[in-house]
């Protein structure tokens, strides 16, 4: 009962979408169209039709649905999803009624009750199956053969999979094997995740192991068009322009913000994949719902308590400092980055909001912060990398997804609101991630520990049980 | 209630001031309120640039006797308004036109403008227009009490705002003019940065036949 309650549940915006656009939609051409790359797949405004629409609109290569639908009293906006009145409102269109556009998803270009959206209805692209696509040579622990195994058969079989992977259990490796499968079949590809930060730092991984797949990367402010690549990554915004495009689609850090706060982001995943596709969640922290959905079997799932180079995840210590409240930089961090600049340790130091970073910065010498409202933010981070600074100053942007390869960890007022149970575990994640140096410290410094501090430590710990016992 | 730009619930402080009042329409949070400037303080007579005594400016000297008498504007340019302008006018969400309605209809009527007095609202030339979809002053001017008239017309041209000051400054008069006009004139624009397209306005309008050309204006960029 629960079970089909659930999977009814999780059901909603496929159907959602599949009442505007049928998913048997029964395509009559046969004959290879010239706009088939670059279209199929897309969700496609008037402005972005080519110039002989209207030809390609009459042979039906090309389906209109409307924008917004009314149903009842309610606005539904069918790109993005939304159905939260608030966000329609109404503006003098000059198309004679009342019209009304979504608030919602306006960024991406304005749909009003006039406008329509394009779907591509002519023959599908082949891609080109391109056989033994990885370049990779590295070989894969024993737990990440076994993940990377099960990925392979979710891509054949088409079904869904969540892999829970500590964080440097080596995730992106373990997918390579089920890339190249996807690939050999002509599949098109999406990785997509919610932090465009990670989108940057897995383009040149993925360019390196598979350079004979054509891959775009498309993020807020990225200037690269998708002219029809079989891999895409992206993050998971980007996912609104596409619809029934994904044969695989695999989603990263799943449980980043704002993926789980915003449906329009798991409404246009849903929309992107094609009726019959793989979905592949990957994340080191799942949320409740998924761990609900993993327990009951209803989502199939493989874990990996254990990193790439088998030590365990460097455990959270807790250093109470009362002064935190009273000075910018308390005195037990103080001491404790001294020792650490005297060991030449490089530290990654995580303040709880962006003003606190901003004042950190004025107060250590020789330190860069780097936050979200950073316009120089990826400058900064490749300094870090390229160990042209020692401290980094930042916030929880940059908690997930990043690989800095020997460094320590701190987190200031750990029991901030903003650090979560899953921020704090993903934190803690940043460190030891080389086989060099696989122990890296990681120190909460706190004025009265949180539930989430102590819940994050307790789930390291028993990730690091459960490696220890598997491992023998 | 939810706040227009930010979407942040506003929750409101119960005092002895609104106890028995009906609640009031509140667009922007308290957070995003303070963040717009509102121009309070000594400011150039003539286009209300802030200066330190109230002062005429160095731009105004240099413009001399000018056909626009004088302009009046709401709010200093921050980068606030700068993101709220953004998505209003580019973006195409209209509705933000809310967002300075209370206070644009307020100090408009504290100026106690004449009633014969007809509002033009800056033109768009076609193209724009049809990129945009509407036209911000346009939307402005709809708040206001006061008929509006469409006596201009726009040439298309390079976007003002991605000019440089000295090519702004030098540009032909990209307006035409359609009907004559005897009634005093209140031009409506969002942004009033160097003064040129209003002065180019305002020439025209004077020429047609316009007794007096000031402007109102959003933001004193």
């Amino acid at each position: 009962m629960i079970k089909r309650l659930i999977n009814w549940w999780d059901g909603r915006f496929e159907r959602r979408f599949s009442a505007v656009f049928p998913p048997n939609f029964n395509n009559p051409h046969d004959e290879n169209s010239p706009y088939a790359l670059s279209l199929s797949g897309k969700l496609l405004l008037e402005h972005q039709l080519p110039d002989d629409r209207h030809t390609l609109l009459e042979n039906k290569y090309l389906i209109k649905i409307p924008a917004i639908t009314k149903k009842h009293f309610d606005y539904a906006c069918n790109r993005c999803g939304n159905r939260v009145q608030r966000f329609f409102a109404s503006w003098p269109c000059g198309c004679g009624g009342a019209c009304v556009y979504c608030r919602k998803c306006v960024q991406m270009g304005r749909v009003s009750c006039c406008s329509y959206l394009y779907i591509w209805s002519g023959q599908l692209v082949g891609f080109p199956r391109v056989e033994r696509a990885c370049a990779w040579e590295g070989e894969l622990s024993w737990y990440q053969s076994v993940a990377s195994e099960r990925i392979v058969e979710a891509v054949d079989g088409q079904s869904h999979l969540l892999v829970w992977a500590v964080c440097g259990a080596g995730k992106t490796e373990m997918l390579f094997a089920g890339l190249e499968r996807a690939f050999a079949e002509g599949k098109r590809v999406c990785l997509a995740t919610p932090r465009a930060d990670v989108v940057r730092e897995l383009r040149p991984r993925f360019e390196s192991a598979f350079p004979n797949v054509s891959i775009v990367a498309r993020y807020g402010g990225s200037e690269e068009v998708d002219e029809g690549a079989q891999f895409l990554l992206a993050t998971t915004h980007q996912l609104l322009y596409y619809a029934r495009a994904f044969d695989v689609m695999i989603i990263d850090e799943v449980d980043a913000f704002p993926y789980h706060a915003d449906p329009m982001l798991p409404y246009s995943t849903a929309r992107a994949l094609k009726p019959e596709a793989t979905l592949i969640y990957l994340t080191a922290t799942p949320r409740l719902d998924l761990r609900i959905r993993s327990h009951l079997n209803l989502l199939p799932t493989v874990f990996v308590p254990q990193r790439f180079h088998g030590h365990p995840l460097p455990v959270p210590v807790f250093h109470a400092s009362f002064d935190l409240k009273k000075r910018n930089v308390p005195k037990a961090l103080k001491t404790w980055l001294i020792e650490k600049k005297k060991a030449d340790r490089r530290v990654l130091l995580f303040a709880p909001t962006i003003e606190k970073a901003e004042k950190l910065k004025g107060e250590i010498p020789g330190s860069i912060s780097a936050h979200s409202e950073d316009p120089d933010r990826e400058n900064k981070i490749r300094r870090f990398r390229q160990e042209e600074v020692d401290l980094l100053i930042t916030t929880t942007i940059l908690e997930r997804g990043v690989t800095f390869p020997s460094i320590d960890v701190a987190v200031l007022d750990a029991s901030h609101d903003v650090f979560d149970e899953a921020a704090l575990v993903q934190i803690a994640g940043r460190a030891g991630r080389s086989p060099e140096d696989p122990d890296g410290d990681v120190v909460f410094f706190h004025d009265g520990a949180s539930d989430a501090m102590v819940n994050a430590r307790d789930s390291i710990r028993k990730m690091n049980k459960l490696a220890e016992k598997g491992g023998e | 209630m939810h706040c227009l730009w930010c979407d942040q619930e506003i929750i409101k402080d119960l005092n002895w001031n609104n106890l028995f009042q009906l609640p009031r329409n509140e667009v922007l949070c308290e957070g995003c309120k303070e963040e717009m400037h509102l121009l309070k303080g000594p400011a150039c007579p003539k286009c209300s640039r802030e200066t330190d005594e109230g002062e005429l400016c160095h731009d105004c000297e240099r413009w001399g006797e000018a056909p626009l008498e004088r302009n009046l504007s709401l709010y200093r340019y921050n980068d606030f308004l700068k993101d709220v302008i953004a998505k209003w006018k580019y973006r195409g969400d209209y509705i933000l036109v809310d967002v300075f309605k209370e206070d644009f209809l307020k100090r408009f009527k504290a100026l106690k403008i004449s009633k014969e007095a007809v509002l033009v609202p800056i033109p768009l030339s076609e193209e724009r227009f049809a990129e945009r979809g509407f036209n911000q002053s346009e939307a402005l001017a709809r708040m206001l009490p006061l008929e509006t008239a469409n006596p201009l017309r726009r040439v298309y041209s390079e976007k003002q705002s991605k000019k440089s000051r000295y090519d702004r400054m030098t540009t032909n008069n990209p307006f035409t003019i359609r009907t004559s006009i005897t009634h005093p004139v209140v031009l409506i624009d969002d942004i009033y940065t160097t003064g040129r397209t209003l002065q180019h306005a305002a020439k025209l309008l004077k020429e047609a036949g316009a007794p007096s050309v000031m402007s109102y204006t959003l933001i004193r960029g």
